[in-house]
């Protein structure tokens, strides 16, 4: 068997049944980045010794568990003890760190192996990872498009068999968009579910580490080694982790038929590609001849998603980067003190204009903006409010529905540099993904087939929106459109 | 609507964030940001005075841990990325006297 051509089950039970060893799995992926990376640049840094050395404690038996010797790549923003952490960006270059992520930790206890980390939009602030210092991450259906983003290192890597699983982070959509142009699963689940121990902060009331793979079951059995409380982080869940998790094929709990809500608001005329109308309209019609109750709920204020989102998100982020001082870790500068001014001062303020992107410098400005004395109540203040309006809008919809079905974007990968001068534009690619983290609820952006452009084949997504804290029914719901629609199963052809 | 944001206000944010901006940068975020504060201006004809903000997903207060002593993070672990330091120290410019300029 080809190791790099499976599913984390399949791997894991070849694996177990010694068919191929962790050894040989761990080498043909290893072998499968030198020959395909530096084309797509899905990797900012593998660390392949000790890849090998973590796989081969699981061929000596020194290492065991649900996920032995399955080789799975981590988002750039999640600290791990081996190689660097970078957040794609220069100012955490040679960062390593003195502690692993709880995420990375409870995958390694079940004995994953480690390839190394997967690049991304800098600090997760991009939608595209053009905003990466490390170079921009091609899209392995189209290299002239992006992969989505923040996360598109670790889509691309997914898509392109480049590593069996792979984790991201999502705070606006930066796990379901990119899933959704390079023809995955990608999935966030509640705020608090996985523990947030070690993910560099983003936005931390909107960070979420979630996963990315081939399909619904490997998702769920990542989330089941990864969900639960961790007493390092406090907003972690304290809540037990369902022990069918995994079985996503198991019965959809529901008082009588499943009800599937839809809203106006993801369907106006003339927003969504004509391709992605379709994956919706199919997969509308597969829950229908599966006998779900299709239900129209209002989610009035989504419209103000994208404002509320860039409001919240600045401000934290504004607040998160802060530590980026020049003194404790990270870059700090090395040109001399201009004359009359405070040394410190210099430090700081130089440290960090050295060591930021231009996206990050945007983003900290707005935020501290939002956040400054006379404009936070005009700003922060009303997002906030906002925010609850659109948490409001779910709770109610979720009153006479299950989930919620909508597009995860509007169309397919857009060509790298379309966006990237426009801030604006490249926010709006946020639109259907961000209230799920604004309200703190689960989403799963799942393949919905694929458009022709230009001749090229590009895949798009639906998105299944669930209650918070709901995944065991939300992942069996998007089972069953995987099932029904046999998406997910075509991979990219590599040149 | 475009939202009037000057280089000025640009530097004196930017100033607060202690982050020195060049003049290329002022220019190009000062009109940035007003596009985008343009776009964000519509959350203004929400009417949100009865509405609670939402700061978090979760309704949490304050978390309290058992206030026990318990090992913290070993110093040369603290320490091993500074880009500068004098064990156990941190070591930056000299901000008194001479170094403060201001």
């Amino acid at each position: 068997m080809d190791p790099t051509k499976t599913t984390v089950i399949e791997l894991r039970d070849a694996i177990a049944s010694k068919k191929v060893s962790a050894i040989e799995a761990a080498r043909a992926y290893l072998d499968r980045i030198n020959k395909y990376n530096p084309g797509f640049n899905a990797f900012r840094e593998v660390t392949a010794d000790y890849a090998m050395n973590r796989a081969k404690a699981v061929d000596e038996g020194k290492v065991s568990g649900k996920l032995a010797g399955v080789p799975i790549a981590i988002k750039d923003c999640m600290c791990h003890v081996e190689g660097t952490t970078a957040c794609s960006s220069k100012m955490l270059e040679h960062y390593r760190s003195p502690f692993t992520a709880t995420a990375i930790q409870r995958l390694e206890d079940q004995g994953a192996v480690i390839l190394g980390k997967t690049n991304m939009d800098e600090f997760a602030m991009g939608s595209s990872t053009e905003n990466s210092a490390f170079g921009v991450t091609r899209n392995p259906w189209d290299t002239t498009r992006v992969p989505g983003g923040s996360s598109g290192g670790a889509s691309c890597a997914l898509a392109a068999d480049l590593a069996a699983a792979t984790l991201g982070s999502d705070t606006g959509g930066s796990i379901r968009q990119p899933a959704s142009i390079t023809g995955i699963v990608g999935f966030k689940p509640t705020y608090g579910r996985i523990s947030r121990w070690g993910l560099v902060a983003f936005a931390s009331s909107l960070d979420q580490i979630g996963t990315f793979s081939h399909n619904v079951a490997d998702t769920a059995l990542l989330c089941q080694v990864m969900f639960g409380k961790d007493k390092l982080d406090s907003t972690s869940a304290d809540l037990d982790v369902p022990a069918d998790l995994h079985n996503v094929d198991g019965p959809i709990h529901t008082d009588g038929p499943l009800r599937i809500g839809i809203a106006r608001q993801y369907l106006q005329e003339g927003v969504n590609d004509p391709a992605v109308t379709a994956a919706f309209q199919q997969a509308l019609d597969v829950f229908k001849a599966s006998g779900a109750k299709i239900v129209e709920v209002d989610l009035p204020h989504t419209e103000h998603g994208i404002p509320c989102y860039y409001i919240v998100a600045t401000a934290e982020c504004s607040s998160n980067l802060a530590r980026y001082d020049g003194v404790h870790f990270g870059h700090r500068t090395s040109t001399p003190t201009p004359p009359g001014e405070n040394a410190i001062h210099h430090l700081y303020c130089q440290s960090r204009a050295e060591g930021f992107g231009a996206e990050v410098k945007r983003r900290i400005v707005l935020g501290t903006y939002a956040l400054s004395s006379g404009y936070d109540e005009k700003y922060y203040d009303l997002a906030l409010r906002t925010r609850r309006l659109i948490a409001g809008d779910f709770d109610t919809a979720f009153k006479n529905c299950d989930a919620i079905l909508c597009p995860t974007t509007t169309g397919p990968a857009f060509k790298i540099g379309e966006k990237s001068d426009d801030p604006l534009a490249m926010y709006m690619n946020d639109i259907y993904t961000v209230t799920a983290n604004l309200a703190g609820i689960p989403g799963i952006s799942i393949p919905g087939g694929f458009a022709q452009v230009d001749g090229k084949t590009l895949p798009v997504g639906v998105q299944l929106l669930g209650k918070a804290f709901d995944e065991e029914r939300l992942l069996r719901i998007a089972r069953l459109h995987e099932r029904e629609t046999g998406h997910g199963h075509v991979r990219p052809i590599l040149k | 609507m475009p939202h009037p944001i000057t280089q000025q206000t640009v530097r004196e944010v930017a100033r607060l964030a202690r982050l020195n901006v060049t003049d290329a940068e002022a220019s190009l975020f000062a009109s940035q940001l007003g596009d985008v504060l343009g776009a964000i201006d519509q959350l203004k004809k929400l009417d949100v005075e009865s509405v609670k903000p939402m700061p978090h997903a979760l309704d949490q207060v304050n978390v309290f841990r058992v206030d026990q002593e318990a090992r913290g993070m070993p110093v040369d672990a603290a320490l091993m990325n500074a880009p500068d330091k004098d064990e156990p120290f941190f070591k930056v410019p000299k901000v008194l006297g001479d170094g403060g300029g201001a």
